[in-house]
């Protein structure tokens, strides 16, 4: 059984239809990793696996026992609020210390313990982010755009730390990017969304496609160009979508 | 020893301190200041409700200053700003409390007493309603500690950990709505928001995590309380607005020790 299956996913904010009929699963052990344009419901998605929205169709279903480990997009702390890592990382159930020793080893930042979260840089933050959820021992890591706000070493070295994580626990890992060209070795399968799963397939089909700069390629010269995009591909529903009219460029979101 | 009204004053202070030093911090770390504010001024008009139907205080002003924050949380996002609803809510609330107040023929209540509070005639039974708020406020607040925190840091967080924000929102608004009723005969309406912010404000330079910083500022409204009415029977100015002045005070002071401390 699959860690997560999403079936027939529909979510609306209001009158708006962010994602229409989503499926997919993650099995143990593998890197998933979701690409789209801004507002294609990526956030959307996983905020429905965690359980912060409610779907109007469709089910999101855990296998038994299946723990998630959330790492959210970079988190305002509020200044007014005093908090130590080592206090933030026993919230909510109180970790052991030795656990939290651990789990901040593992996310590569063993020596914040007694560091005030909003002191922290935007690389220690998200490690921080990371060994909060690890701390659950969980069976995978859902990451949201984990490396906003990081230059492009800083995050290269944030997924350098996420495939260890994955060596080391064995967790699957469903994470969002806009980074597609650091991640594309790491993952195991790339799901492309714009309101509906547009296409999907292993990094290595994707990248020989002929249409390979199609989503977010050419306004950019390249630099973000990640995935192909297949214009022809049939859907099973019947309504009207909009996925070929977006105009393919990063810029123009 | 209850009898001494200074010592029933000093115990209703301490025991509303308490309640509003962990619920301040609260309001202070979500920028609720403004939502106090609105629910502590709907009060006034719980007040009038109250005494037109000569119900208990307590009761009616729970009831109005719980309705109030339940409708702010219901109308936000609906079209307004959150900071606009509050000023049209607030301030509504109060003119309507005055107005009815104003209804209140054969009753001849002294508007300035809810206003502004009536400490030094605080009673055993005001005391004993305060206390029971009080403590009920503590004990809310500290059963859903963890859970609440999580919540203030951030929504999804919370709900990956199994926590419904919406509902720890509904524990923050009822111990609101209870702080407000037992306050009112302390500090007065127009100051409630001044015993929940400053104290827990002052607490902030000098706290390295968040229970600390809930503890300091229990301190610090415990000591504003004492000094504040020592400083009203001396200096023989108004009891509420004294204790409010001393937080004033301690936070200034504090501010000027994170200055020195970040400069030095």
């Amino acid at each position: 059984m699959s860690l997560i299956t999403v079936k027939d996913l529909s979510i609306n904010y209001g009158a708006r239809t962010v994602l229409s009929r989503v499926s997919l699963s993650v099995e143990a052990g593998e890197i998933v990793t979701i690409v789209g344009p801004n507002g294609s419901g990526k956030t959307s998605l996983l905020r429905a696996i965690i359980g912060a929205v409610k779907p109007v169709r469709g089910t999101v279903e855990l296998g038994r026992n299946v723990t998630l480990g959330y790492v959210p997009q970079r988190l305002h702390i509020d200044e007014t609020l005093p908090m130590t890592v080592a206090r933030f990382l026993r919230l909510p159930n109180g970790a052991k210390a030795e656990m939290i020793h651990q789990a901040l080893t593992q996310a590569g930042a063993p020596d914040l313990l007694n560091a005030q979260l909003s002191k922290l840089s935007g690389g220690q933050f998200q490690r921080v982010l990371l060994a909060r959820a690890l701390l659950g021992t969980p069976d995978v890591l859902l990451l949201d755009e984990a490396t906003q706000g990081l230059d492009q070493r800083g995050s290269a070295a944030f997924y350098q730390q996420i495939e260890q994580v994955r060596k080391e626990t064995g967790c699957a890992i469903l994470m969002i990017s806009h980074e597609l060209h650091v991640v594309m070795s790491a993952s195991d399968r790339v799901i492309c969304l714009n309101g509906h799963v547009c296409c999907e397939g292993t990094p290595a089909v994707v990248a020989s496609a002929p249409e390979y700069r199609a989503l977010f390629g050419t306004g950019t010269g390249g630099a973000l160009a990640l995935y192909r995009h297949e214009h022809d591909h049939g859907h099973d529903h019947d309504h009207a979508h909009i996925h070929h009219d977006h105009d393919h460029t990063e810029a123009a979101e | 020893m209850l009898d001494d009204f200074m010592v029933r004053a000093a115990l209703a202070g301490t025991g509303v301190a308490l309640a509003a030093a962990p619920l301040g911090c609260f309001v202070v770390w979500r920028r609720m200041a403004y939502f106090g504010d609105a629910t502590a001024h709907a009060a006034i008009l719980g007040v009038a409700l109250s005494l037109a139907f000569s119900m208990s205080i307590f009761i009616g002003t729970v009831v109005v200053s719980l309705l109030m924050a339940l409708t702010v949380n219901f109308l936000s996002g609906r079209g307004y700003a959150m900071d606009t609803l509050l000023g049209v809510m607030a301030h509504s609330a109060l003119a309507f409390g005055l107005v009815a107040v104003s209804f209140l023929s054969g009753i001849r209540i002294d508007l300035m007493a809810y206003l502004f509070g009536d400490i030094l005639a605080v009673s055993r039974t005001d005391l004993g309603v305060i206390w029971s708020g009080a403590l009920i406020v503590v004990a809310l607040i500290g059963w859903r500690w963890s859970a609440l925190l999580t919540t203030t840091l951030n929504e999804d967080l919370a709900y990956a950990n199994g926590i419904n924000p919406k509902r720890e929102q509904l524990v923050l608004t009822l111990a609101l709505a209870i702080t407000v009723a037992v306050a009112i005969k302390v500090v007065g309406v127009l100051l409630i928001a001044a015993m929940l912010i400053i104290p827990a404000a002052a607490a902030r330079p000098l706290s390295r995590t968040p229970e600390g910083m809930a503890v300091t500022a229990g301190l610090i409204g415990i000591t504003s309380v004492i000094v504040g009415l020592r400083a009203a029977f001396v200096f023989d100015t108004p009891a509420g607005p004294s204790i409010v002045c001393v937080a004033a005070l301690s936070f200034v002071f504090s501010s000027l020790l994170r200055t020195f401390r970040t400069t030095a």
